[in-house]
Formats: structure tokens, sequence, C-alpha cells
């Protein structure tokens, strides 16, 4: 099982919502809400530390006992949160590191495509399959 | 000499195709630089670490961003540290074809608008409110006065 979620800065609100297998979906919302406060503990931190601390991956949020809660925070304050199975032991730091790359790459894609408003929900296909594929790669 | 012949060319026209109706072509045109900010903010900051506070994200418009569109940094960067900045660019490159001087004063606001809409959206991206206004008393120097809403 594998759940990503883009949320926009400030208000919190879900611009991206995508799980598989897609049933899991509403059981995460309230994993990545409580995680969202550490992600907002870490951003505060970062404020002050020094230059090459200051980094976009934020690393493993939390553990619980199924589940491991990663975050990543662009300069733009967009937080990517991604939710995995405590079980997929072979998924490692690195691989979530690029996981977060492609989404922030792509995130960064839909920013300057002019048929997209800042603040609306993603809707491009070409963001769709870049996750499914993504997500596949790792189930 | 900081030289940028697409960008030039095209914000010359944009600034007249838009400003037939000098009123709504000014709201236009800064409308046209936010989204743009917007973008370009989105782009340039990907491959950064985060910004440490408010400064530094000034610091960014005034070298990371400034270098990209008009390809040199802006000359002089004051503030009062109350959320007030004011970026001076000396050789502005949209004014620099225009004059030395005071003529076509009355015209500076058309070549303006796109960079004040520019500034506005990328802090706006960045996570700031902020007004922006610009002066130009002799070109092709102009200075942008920078208000952050303290939220």
């Amino acid at each position: 099982t594998i759940v990503a979620y883009i949320l926009r800065a400030l208000q919190n609100y879900p611009l991206y919502i995508r799980s598989i297998p897609t049933e899991n979906e509403l059981k995460f919302h309230y994993t990545v809400h409580t995680s969202l406060d550490v992600v907002d503990e870490k951003i505060s931190a970062m404020g002050k530390a020094l230059v090459d601390q200051r980094e976009l991956y934020l690393g493993l949020l939390y553990p619980t006992e199924d589940y491991k809660v990663y975050g990543y925070v662009t300069n733009s304050k967009v937080k990517f949160v991604m939710v995995v199975d405590s079980s997929n032991t072979a998924l490692r730091d690195n691989e979530i590191r690029s996981m977060f790359r492609k989404l922030h790459n792509s995130y960064t894609d839909v920013m300057c495509n002019p048929f997209y408003n800042p603040g609306d929900c993603i809707n491009s296909r070409a963001f769709d399959s870049m996750v499914t594929s993504m997500m596949m790669q790792v189930c | 000499m900081a030289d940028s012949p697409l960008f030039q060319a095209l914000h010359m026209e944009m600034a007249h195709a838009l400003c037939a109706d000098q009123e709504k072509g000014l709201g236009a045109l800064e409308g046209v630089g936010f989204r743009v900010g917007q973008g370009l903010s989105e782009r340039l900051t990907k491959e950064m670490p985060s910004f440490k506070d408010e400064l530094d994200v000034v610091k960014f418009l005034c070298k990371d961003l400034w270098i990209n569109v008009f390809k040199k940094q802006v000359d002089n960067l004051r503030t009062n540290h109350q959320g007030t900045y004011m970026l001076q660019d000396n050789q502005f490159l949209p004014l620099s074809r225009l004059s030395n001087g005071k003529q076509y004063l009355e015209e500076a606001p058309k070549f303006l608008a796109f960079t004040c809409g520019l500034v506005k959206g990328a802090l706006s991206n960045l996570g700031f409110d902020s007004t922006v206004t610009a002066e130009v008393t002799a070109m092709p120097s102009s200075k942008f006065q920078v208000v952050i809403q303290k939220s």
C-alpha cells in the first residue's frame, strides 16, 4: 500500500490525493493530518538551522505500527506526504527521496501550465500517469 | 551591459498591445506578471535549499529572479527591517532602450507594470502577500518598493 498527498501551504487543504490500492484513501486522512503537525515542527526548526541542513526533504515523520509517514516541503510551502506500509522494508530512504523529487518536478510543471490556476486541485493527466507509474514501481 | 533581446522585444510589444486602454492595460500587465512570477518562482526555487526568512526570499528576488529575467542583479537593496524593501535597478532592462533621462517619462508606467506583478506573484507563491509599486525619476534607473503584509 502506498498513499501520496499534496497539500497547500497555510490552509492545508489537499491539492492531490492518490493511493494504491484506491479503497484505502479515507483511512489515511487522519494519519496525514496528524503528520502535518510534525511537518510544521520540522519547518520551524529548519528556520534556525544552518544552510546545509535546510533541505526540502524532511525524512521519516513518524512511524506507526503499520505505516511509515514521510514528508517533503517545497520553497513555495507546498507539502508532500507519503504513507507507506511498514511491511515494505525494501523501500530505502533514497528511493523515497527520488519519489519526492519526481513529485516536485511534476508539481512544478503543473504550476507552469497556463490552464492551471494555483490553489486548485490538480487535474492533470500527465501528473496522474507520473504518479501511477511511480507508485506501481514500489508496490 | 545586460541584454536579453527576445524578452525586451516581447515585453515591449506586450506593453503596447495591452495598453491600448491605459487604465485597464496596467492592471492586465500586472496580472500577466503575477502569474509568470508564480510559475517562475516555483521553477527557480526547485533546486534551492529552504529559505531561512523573509529577507532570504527578497534576496532571492534581487539575485536569482532578477538575473533570470533581466540578466543582471538588482543594484541596491534597502529595508527598514519591518517588511518594507526598496529594490533599485540602475539599468532596468525594459527601460534601457527608451531614453537616458527624462524623455518619455510619462510612458514609463507601462514598462514597469509587468515587473511589479512579477515580484508580487513570486512573493505570493513563496508565501508572502505584498504590495509592489515602482517609480522612475530618470531612465533607465527605476526603484521598486515592496511592502510585505504582516500575517
